[in-house]
C-alpha cells in the first residue's frame, strides 16, 4: 500500500504547486523563475529522502526515534532543524528592523536554555528513556495517569505551535510564490503527512536534517554579504544602521517591549525551563545510540544554534541598512511590502539578486515543514504510544498495531493542521507561541527534573500539580491582557501579566512537592524505593535501550 | 538487572563520579543561570546601563556586547561539559560497570 500512495501524494505535492507563481521583489509581479526551481528541488528530495526512509521504518523503534541509530554529529544537525522554526529566521530579523535591540532580546533569552538542557537533561534522559519524555517518568511512576498527563499536555502544545507555524507558512508562502493562502495550507499539510506517515522519525530526521544545512549556510551567506560591505567590520555595519534608522541610537538600546519588571522576569522564566524541556526537541535524544552521542549531540546543536543566533545580530541590522531606504522593498507609504517579517527576504534580494532571494524563500519554505514535520510525529507518539499504546492498551498492542495508529494520528494532525491554519487566518497568532512553552516550563520541565532529582516525587504530586498547572496555565493565558483585553476586547484584563509562566510554574512546582510529601500510600513508598534503580540507570546507561540493528 | 543496581549502588567509586558529574553540572548550570538572570534583569530594572555604548566613538552598546556574551558563553560551557562528561566521566562509568558486571557473572549470567 505504501508505494502507490506515496506516489499520489507526490502528484499531489507538485501539482498543487504547479500553480505556484513566484514574485520578484520588483513593482511587477514577474514569475522568479530561481525560487520555483528550488523550491521544487527541496520539495523533490524530501520526497525521495521519504522513499528510501520509507522503506528502512520496520518496526515502531524506525517509526519513533529512526532505531536509535542517528550519530551525534547528524542529530545535532537536526535538533538544529527542530529549534529554529522561521520565527528565528524571519521574526527575528523583523523584530529588529523595527524595534531594533529588542529583537535580539529574542535571540539571546531562547539559547539560555541550551547549557541547561544539556546539564541537567540530555544525556539522563537517553539513558532512561525509550519512545517519548513520558516513557522517562513512567520508568518509576505509575503509567496511565502519567501518561494521560503528559500526552495531554503535549497535545496542547503541538497544537498552539502548529498553528502558529501553519499560519505563518501560508502568509508567507502567498507573499513569496503568489499562491493562494489556503492552497498553501493544503500543501504543507500534504506533504507533512507523506513524510511522517510514510517515513516516520527517519524522514522527519534527514529532512530537518537537509532544512538545517540550507538554513546555516543561507543565513551565512547573508550575513557574510552583509559584513563585506562594511570590510568585515560590525562598527561600522551599526553605524550605519543607526544613521538610517528613524529610531537612531535607540535602535541600539533596549526599548520598551519589555518594561514590565515581573513580566520581564517571567517571560524569562518560560524561555528558559520552557525552551529545555520541548517534547519535539527533546525527544531528538533518543534517536541516538547512547548517552555519549546524546551529549555530542547536544553540543553540535548548540555550536550551530549559538552561531546562528549570533548571525542574527547582523542580519537585522543589515535589512534597516539595505532594505529600509530601498524603494523596490516598499510600499506606496513607504512601509516594508508584506510586512516585517519580510525584511530577512527582502534583505537576501538586496544582497544576492534574484538567485538569493529563490534560494532563501526555498529556505523559508524548508524551515516551516521541516519543523511542522517534527512537531507531527511528537503529537502522533503521543496519540500512539503513549495514550493509545499504553493507556487505552495497556501494554499489550502489537508493534504493528501501534504503528498503523500512529501513521493514522499523523494523517489526522496533518487534516487537523490544515483546518486550523484555515480558520485562523489572517488572526494575529504571535499569541499563540507564548502557550506551548508556557505548557512546557509548567509540565514538562518540573516534572521531568524533578523525577531525576527528587527522590520523594511521587505519581499523584505529579498528577496534581501537573494537571492544576496546567488549568492555572490557561486560565492566566486566557484572562491575560492579550486575549481577554485585546482579543475579546474587554476593558481590562483580569490577570495583570502577559507571561504567566513564573506563576503557573511555581504553582506546579510547589503542589507537586506538597502533595508527594503528603503522600503515604503504598505505592508512592513504592516509587521513593524505586528512585536508587533510576538513579543508577540514569547515571550509567545501564539497561538503557540500544540501538536496534538490522 | 535489579542486583547489578544494588552492587553498583554499593560501589564507592560510583558515588564519587555521580557526586563530581552533579558538582560539574550544578556549578555551570549556576553561571548560566547568573549570566542569564543578569542579562534579564538589566532589561528588566537598568535598561539604561545597557543602553551605554561601550565607547566614546563606537554604536556598539553594553547590551549588544552583553547579548553576545551570554550566547558565547552559554557555548562554551556546553562545550565544557560535554568534553569533560565524554571524556573523563565516561571512561570511570565504563569502569564501575565493567567491575560490576564481572562480579555478577561469577554468580549468574544475568
Amino acid at each position: 500500500m505504501k508505494k502507490p500512495l506515496l506516489a499520489a501524494a507526490l502528484l499531489i505535492g507538485t501539482g498543487a504547486s504547479l500553480g505556484v507563481r513566484a514574485r520578484t521583489t520588483g513593482d511587477t509581479d514577474g514569475v522568479n523563475v530561481n525560487a520555483i526551481g528550488m523550491f521544487f528541488v527541496f520539495v523533490l528530495t524530501s520526497l525521495c529522502i521519504t522513499y528510501w526512509a520509507a522503506g528502512r521504518v520496520k518496526s515502531s523503534s524506525d517509526f519513533y526515534v529512526a532505531g536509535g541509530r542517528i550519530g551525534g554529529f547528524r542529530n545535532g544537525l537536526a535538533i538544529t532543524g527542530d529549534w529554529c522554526s522561521s520565527a528565528a529566521l524571519m521574526g527575528i530579523a523583523g523584530l529588529v528592523y523595527t524595534n531594533g535591540f529588542d529583537g535580539l532580546i529574542y535571540s539571546v533569552l531562547p539559547f539560555g536554555a541550551w547549557p541547561l538542557m544539556m546539564f541537567l537533561l540530555a544525556d539522563r534522559l537517553r539513558n532512561l528513556g525509550k519512545f517519548t519524555i513520558a516513557d522517562v517518568v513512567s520508568l518509576r511512576m505509575a503509567r496511565v495517569p502519567i501518561r494521560s498527563l503528559i500526552a495531554s499536555a503535549g497535545l496542547a502544545f503541538v497544537v498552539g505551535y502548529l498553528i502558529v507555524q501553519m499560519v505563518g507558512a501560508g502568509t508567507l508562502i502567498s507573499n513569496l510564490f503568489g499562491l493562494k493562502y489556503e492552497y498553501a495550507q493544503i500543501a504543507i499539510g500534504l506533504l507533512i503527512i507523506v513524510y511522517v506517515a510514510f517515513g516516520g522519525m527517519i524522514a522527519t530526521t534527514y529532512v530537518q536534517l537537509v532544512k538545517a544545512v540550507l538554513l546555516l549556510s543561507g543565513t551565512s551567506f547573508i550575513a557574510f554579504a552583509v559584513l563585506a560591505k562594511f570590510d568585515f567590520a560590525p562598527e561600522s555595519l551599526y553605524a550605519a544602521a543607526v544613521a538610517n534608522h528613524s529610531a537612531a541610537e535607540k535602535l541600539m538600546q533596549p526599548g520598551g517591549l519589555l518594561h514590565d519588571p515581573v513580566d520581564a522576569i517571567s517571560c524569562g522564566v518560560m524561555l528558559l525551563f520552557g525552551g529545555a524541556a520541548l517534547p519535539h526537541v527533546l525527544m531528538r535524544f533518543f534517536t541516538v545510540p547512547d548517552a555519549k552521542e546524546a551529549r555530542r549531540s547536544a553540543a553540535w546543536a548548540a555550536s550551530f544554534i549559538g552561531y546562528f543566533y549570533l548571525l542574527s545580530f547582523f542580519i537585522g541590522y543589515g535589512a534597516v541598512v539595505f532594505v529600509m531606504k530601498g524603494p523596490q522593498f516598499l510600499d506606496a507609504d513607504g512601509i516594508i511590502k508584506g510586512g516585517e517579517n519580510m525584511a530577512a527576504i527582502h534583505l537576501a534580494a538586496a544582497m544576492g539578486g534574484d538567485l538569493l532571494l529563490g534560494f532563501i524563500s526555498a529556505v523559508a519554505f524548508a524551515t516551516i515543514v521541516a519543523v511542522v514535520a517534527g512537531l507531527t510525529i511528537a503529537g502522533a507518539s503521543a496519540i500512539s504510544h503513549d495514550l493509545y499504546a499504553n493507556v487505552l492498551r495497556h501494554g499489550r498492542a502489537s508493534d504493528a498495531e501501534v504503528m498503523k495508529i500512529s501513521r493514522y494520528a499523523a494523517i489526522a494532525l496533518g487534516i487537523l493542521g490544515i483546518v486550523l491554519g484555515i480558520a485562523f487566518k489572517e488572526e494575529n497568532i504571535a499569541y499563540l507561541i507564548v502557550l506551548p512553552f508556557t505548557i512546557s516550563a509548567t509540565v514538562f520541565f518540573p516534572v521531568l527534573f524533578l523525577t531525576l532529582y527528587w527522590r520523594r516525587l511521587t505519581t499523584t504530586g505529579i498528577v496534581a500539580g501537573g494537571w492544576l498547572g496546567l488549568a492555572a496555565a490557561v486560565a492566566m493565558l486566557v484572562a491575560g491582557p492579550t486575549i481577554w483585553r485585546d482579543i475579546l476586547g474587554h476593558e481590562a484584563p483580569i490577570f495583570p501579566y502577559k507571561y504567566p509562566a513564573l506563576f503557573s510554574m511555581t504553582i506546579s512546582v510547589v503542589t507537586m512537592i506538597l502533595v508527594s510529601l503528603l503522600d503515604k500510600s503504598a505505592r508512592g513508598h513504592r516509587e521513593v524505593r524505586a528512585f536508587e534503580d533510576q538513579f543508577v540507570r540514569s547515571q550509567t546507561g545501564l539497561g538503557a535501550e540500544g540501538a536496534t540493528r538490522h | 538487572m535489579r542486583h547489578l543496581y544494588d552492587r553498583i549502588d554499593r560501589d564507592p567509586r560510583f558515588h564519587a563520579l555521580a557526586k563530581a558529574r552533579g558538582r560539574l553540572g550544578w556549578t555551570l548550570s549556576g553561571l548560566v543561570l547568573l549570566a542569564y538572570y543578569g542579562f534579564v534583569f538589566a532589561i528588566a530594572f537598568a535598561p539604561g546601563w545597557l543602553a551605554r555604548p561601550l565607547g566614546p566613538d563606537t554604536a556598539v552598546t553594553v547590551g549588544i556586547a552583553a547579548g553576545l556574551g551570554v550566547i558565547g558563553l552559554s557555548v562554551a560551557l556546553t562545550g565544557v561539559y560535554v568534553w569533560r562528561a565524554n571524556r573523563i566521566f565516561d571512561r570511570l562509568n565504563a569502569d564501575i560497570v565493567d567491575a560490576a558486571t564481572r562480579k555478577a557473572g561469577a554468580f549468574d549470567a544475568d
